[in-house]
Order: structure tokens, then sequence, then C-alpha cells
């Protein structure tokens, strides 16, 4: 087997010249011992090594069939390795189980479906990330968003004024098109918390627009926080610093409780749904979310099933769509956005496989987010996802999830592929009636 | 050699069995003592009805995509596991020794049967070999400790085939027969074959996650 190459990180390189004999293995030692129980002995002690989850991997798929991608590779590279040595390992084979647990795993949970015991690789690939977390050794990219986190409680250093500005911004701009629409900010006893993740502020703004256009339209009662708290995102999730994703997700639903609100309605983003919704509930001892969380896809369906949107013209073009995991398989919203689909569009042309067995996007679980020194690693290692999506030759892909469309926007680009990307949310604006437009 | 064979089919027979047994209930006791004090994410969610969902599922052949995608090795590995059960918990030569032993019986199955099941588990045994001789992500992550465990479930039947059709030393071979299976037994709550008991328990978990969470389907 040809030997990994590691490719240059300066948050991993230095995070790893720090590294001692002594602390790699205190820091191994103390995570598995205090931070893992049943499940993962379980899944170490009832694994058989019968391969049979590999083709459910992208990244293998995508690698010519390297095992050293298949799901059951990356936990012979990382964790049996640290159970092996007792938590002896080098300081290369730290920076190794880093690259594989943040850059060549999305944490999409599609190998779940395919392991006949259901073993969890995507919680395997969570531990070592949080031991990598422990040890300082986290991709620069990623940790910087994680300390914008910390620092302004949301993703992309968004100040609290720029926020607001923000919203003000998009207001006045769809004030044009709808003079009567309004972002109510801070209003107490809405019925909904409409909460987004921070890139949308920063460079996808138009989609606040778009959704504050399909609220208004719709006679929803909502409200956005004028505080912190409005970002619903997370890559501490995805760094491993659990405490950090606590303290983001108490403050979120902190906001929620604050404006008396019954749900908080969230945008077309797949990882913030995973925090809020599967994971940073748990770590603050909620077994379910404290407050219901509906996922845009499922509250578009809900608005037009009760008839508050509606279909005002086609989308002509056929369109292709992309199951995101964490509403897919974390969540089972396939059919039901489906539905808004079909409403929506004349034709759909499924990719194969769909639903719970689709490809991944390859930029999920925080990939994307460790930025440009794995780009190339990245897209290259999901060549089946631009197959799959080619294969359609539809030129439209409506992608409801934000890194979903950072992946694929590559992917595109780099197979020369010539497909649209749209959120769902991009062809209800187009398409649904709007009668307070002028 | 009627020593050996009258100590390798009566104490040590029953000391397999209670290490057997008591073994798994130690593994058991020990999983949900960790759970409870470590991992309580996994009986919070635990659901029964999503879990036996999941695993009725994964109990019906070419029920799962994955199923259908290595029709061979589904197969095979069905017809491995209902005949590593069903041979020698059937056999009536066995079936003699436990109503001699404990005054327990119930049905048999002819002779013919039995080595057809025999012979399906040790053509499994080479097929499985076979893979991870040749497949590179099986040959990749493939231990000596996979070698060992494929050993230790081909022993007690290749053995027995033997025995039974008077292949070799007779005697010896009976004795080695028992002995191999009871080194599988004992074997079974310490090593991975321990997925004997976890892998329901691990698909019941993850079948809960899917089905009483996430809404989704794990097949």
């Amino acid at each position: 087997m040809k030997e990994r190459e590691l490719i240059a990180d300066i948050g991993i390189d230095q995070g790893a010249a720090k590294l001692t004999p002594e602390r790699i293995e205190s820091v191994i030692n103390t995570v598995l011992d205090k931070e893992t129980g049943a499940r993962l002995k379980a899944y170490v002690d009832a694994c058989v090594h019968c391969g049979l989850c590999s083709e459910a991997c992208h990244f293998f798929m995508s690698k010519d069939r390297d095992p050293a991608f298949s799901p059951v590779g990356k936990v012979k590279q990382t964790i049996w390795k640290m159970l092996d040595k007792n938590g002896k390992l080098t300081v290369d084979e730290i920076k190794l189980c880093a690259q594989v647990a943040y850059t060549e795993c999305n944490l999409c949970r599609r190998c779940v479906q395919y392991c006949p015991f259901g073993i969890d690789t995507a919680y395997m690939m969570s531990i070592v990330r949080r031991i990598c977390h422990k040890l300082g050794v986290t991709p620069q990219y990623i940790q910087d968003t994680a300390h914008s986190h910390s620092a302004t409680m949301n993703q992309m250093w968004v100040k609290d004024d720029e926020w607001i500005d923000s919203l003000q911004w998009q207001e006045d701009e769809a004030r044009d098109e709808i003079p009567s629409l309004r972002i109510p900010v801070e209003k107490e006893g809405a019925e909904i918390m409409y909460s987004v993740i921070g890139p949308e502020p920063k460079f996808r703004t138009q989609l606040i627009y778009q959704a504050a256009a399909i609220m208004h339209e719709a006679g929803v009662d909502w409200t956005m926080p004028g505080t912190p708290g409005w970002d619903n995102s997370d890559m501490a999730m995805y760094t491993g610093d659990t405490e950090l994703m606590g303290r983001l997700k108490r403050m979120h639903f902190d906001t929620a409780a604050r404006l008396k609100v019954k749900k908080i309605v969230m945008g077309e983003c797949g990882h913030a749904f995973r925090s809020v919704y599967d994971t940073g509930n748990r770590v603050l001892g909620w077994k379910m979310p404290p407050v219901p969380i509906i996922h845009a896809l499922e509250f578009y369906w809900d608005l037009l099933n009760e008839g508050k949107i509606k279909v005002a013209r086609k989308f002509e073009e056929p369109v292709t769509f992309h199951d995101p995991c964490n509403v897919v398989r974390g969540r089972g919203l396939h059919e039901k956005a489906r539905e808004v689909v079909r409403a929506f569009c004349t034709e759909l042309v499924e990719m194969t496989p769909n639903r719970e067995h689709n490809y991944c996007c390859s930029a999920g679980g925080g990939v994307i987010n460790c930025g440009p020194p794995y780009k190339n690693a990245r897209v290259t290692g999901n060549r089946i996802k631009a197959e799959q999506l080619k294969a359609t030759g539809v030129k439209v892909c409506i992608a409801p999830c934000h890194n979903c469309h950072g992946g694929l926007e590559d992917i595109i680009h780099h197979y020369e592929l010539g497909i649209e990307l749209k959120f769902l949310g991009d062809i209800i604006y187009d398409c649904m009636e709007k009668p307070g437009a002028v | 050699m009627h020593a050996v064979y009258n100590f390798v089919a009566g104490p040590l027979a029953w000391l397999a069995w209670a290490v057997f047994f008591l073994g798994i209930v130690y593994k058991l006791v020990k999983s949900y003592q960790s759970a409870k004090d470590k991992d309580p994410v996994v009986l919070n969610y635990m659901n029964l009805k999503y879990g036996l969902r999941s695993i009725l599922h994964w109990s019906i052949p070419f029920g799962a995509r994955n199923m259908r995608l290595n029709p061979v090795m589904t197969v095979v590995t069905f017809a491995f596991h209902l005949s590593l059960f069903i041979a020698p918990l059937f056999l009536m030569a066995h079936m003699i020794m436990l109503d001699e032993a404990i005054g327990v019986s119930f049905w048999t199955i002819p002779e013919g049967v039995a080595d057809i099941l025999t012979l399906v588990v040790l053509g499994a045994c080479c097929f499985f070999a076979y893979r991870r001789l040749t497949i590179p992500e099986v040959k990749y992550v493939t231990t000596a400790s996979d070698w060992g465990i494929l050993a230790m479930v081909a022993a007690p039947f290749l053995t027995g085939f033997l025995a039974h059709y008077q292949i070799g030393p007779y005697n010896p071979m009976l004795i080695l027969h028992i002995l191999t299976g009871e080194i599988a037994l004992v074997a079974i709550p310490f090593t991975r074959l321990s997925h004997m008991f976890y892998a329901p328990l691990t698909r019941a978990y993850i079948g809960a996650e899917f089905g009483a969470v996430r809404f989704a389907k794990d097949w």
C-alpha cells in the first residue's frame, strides 16, 4: 500500500509542531475513556472487516476504489490505530488522523446505511475530530470559522450592527418590489423565528430578501433576532469543539425563548439543521430540540399545502434534485421536497441513486470549510457525483443546502457540466404568486 | 484416548458452555453499564419499534440496497449464517449428547442435510478467505485476527465432517472436533465473533436513530 500523502495545512502543521508524545497519549486516552462508551466498543468489537461499507463512500468510488478511502479504511487509519497503540501515536500519524477525519469524510452517514450492522462511521470520525481538536491540530480555515463563532457567535465575523444593516438593506431592496414588505426584527411573540447561517448576510444576502418575500406573501407572523443568536450554523460541531457547540446552540434556543416564538424556521442549510435538530440539543441535554425546528423544505411544503403560497407559473426547464444528507438521511424530507419541486417545476429528472441513497456533495461535514488546501482532493474525490449529475442530462439542479451548493458548484466547474444550481427558495420566489408586488 | 474423550466431551464441554453464556452476559452487562455511565445517548434513543423494524429489514435477503449491490455476498452470507446455526443445533449426534447430558431434545435434521449445511459453511469460509485475499478494500482492513476467527469457525465443521466420514484417524479427529467447537464457543464473547450479539444491538440502535429521530430508512 502506497504511503498516504499529507497535504500542507498551517493549522495542522503548526498545531502538530507543539505536540509531545505524552500529550498525544494522554489526550487520546482521556477522550476515549471519558467521552466514549458502549457504542464505540460495540462498533470496534463487532466490525468483521468485511469492507461492505466501501461502495457507499463517494471518495472511495471516485478515487478508483482506493481502500484508504473506504469508510472502514478510514477507521483503520484512525480509531483502530489509536486503540491498538493505546494512544501512542506519532505526530505524523496524528496529522494523518486529522486529514482523514476532517477532509476525507463528510460525516454524511451514507455508509451507515450500507453496513450490515449499522456501524456509524461518521460517529467514529467525529471522535477523531474531537481528539484532534483537543490536541490543537485542526485545519486552519475551519478553525478560523470556529474562532469567529467563539468571538461573535456567528460563523463569518459579522458584527452586530452589520447584521441589522444587512437585514435593513434587504428590506429596502425588497420594498422596491413589494412595497408593504417588512423584515420584522425582534418582534416578541411572533409565531416563527427565522434563523439563517452566517454566510447568508455575508455573501448570499439575496436569500434573506427571497425568504422575506415568501414570508410576507404567505402572510406569516415571523421575526428575525436583532442580537447574536440569529446564526444557526455550527462549525464547532465539525471541529470537535463540543463546548463551543453547546454555547452556540444555547444562544440560538435562548434567543427563540426570549422572543417567545412557537417555532424556529431555518433557511436551506443542512449542517445547521444537524446541529440544531440532532447534535446541539443533545449536548445541551435536550432529547429533542426545546423549540420545534422546521427546515425550509418542510416549511415550504407546509405553506404550499396550507394554500399560503400559490404557483403562478411553472419553472419550465427540467430540473434535478440533490438530496442533502442532513435533511434527508437526517430528517427524511426527501418526499416533501419533491412534492414542492413538482408543484413548481414542469419536469423533475431523478438522479440515480436518490433520496436516502443519494451521493454526498463532498462539501458537507465541514470539509469545504477546511478551505483551499483541500479543494483539489475534495473535487477529484467526488467524480462519482459529477457522473451522477451528468447522467440526468438536465441543466438545472436544485440543492437545498448551502454546503451542497458550494461543493456542487466546484464539481460542476471542474468537470465542466454546465449545470446551474438553485436553492428551492430561488424557484419558489421566482414562480409563486406575489399579489403584493408592483 | 477414552479418558481424553470423556474429559473434552464432559467437564470441558460444561466449562465451554458456561464461559460462552456467562461471557455473553458479562459483555452485555458491561455494555449496558458503559452506556449508562458514559454513552447515555444509546439508552435514551433506543426505540423498540424502529429497532425491530431495522433488524427485520436486514434479516430479509436482498431487503437492503447493499445486499442487492452484492448479490453473491448476500447469498453466501445468508446461507453461511443459517447453516452455521442449523447444522450444529439440529444434528442427530449432538441431540443425543444433549439428551444424555440434560435430558432435553428437539427435532433433528437428516444426515444428508447436515452434510450439505456443513459443506455450505466450509464453502462460505473459503469464499470469505478468497475475498480477504483478492478484494483490495477487504484485504486492506484484514488483520491476523480475521484469519483467526475464520479458522475458529471452519475448524469444528471441517473436523466434524472428517470424523463423521472417518477420514483420517477417527478418535483423535472426534476429540479435535469437540475441542475446536469448544474453542469457538469460548471465543464468541471475547473476539469479533461477538458480532453474534452485538450486531442486533448496533442495528437496533441505528434503526432507532434513523426511524424515530431522522425519519429515514437505514437500509
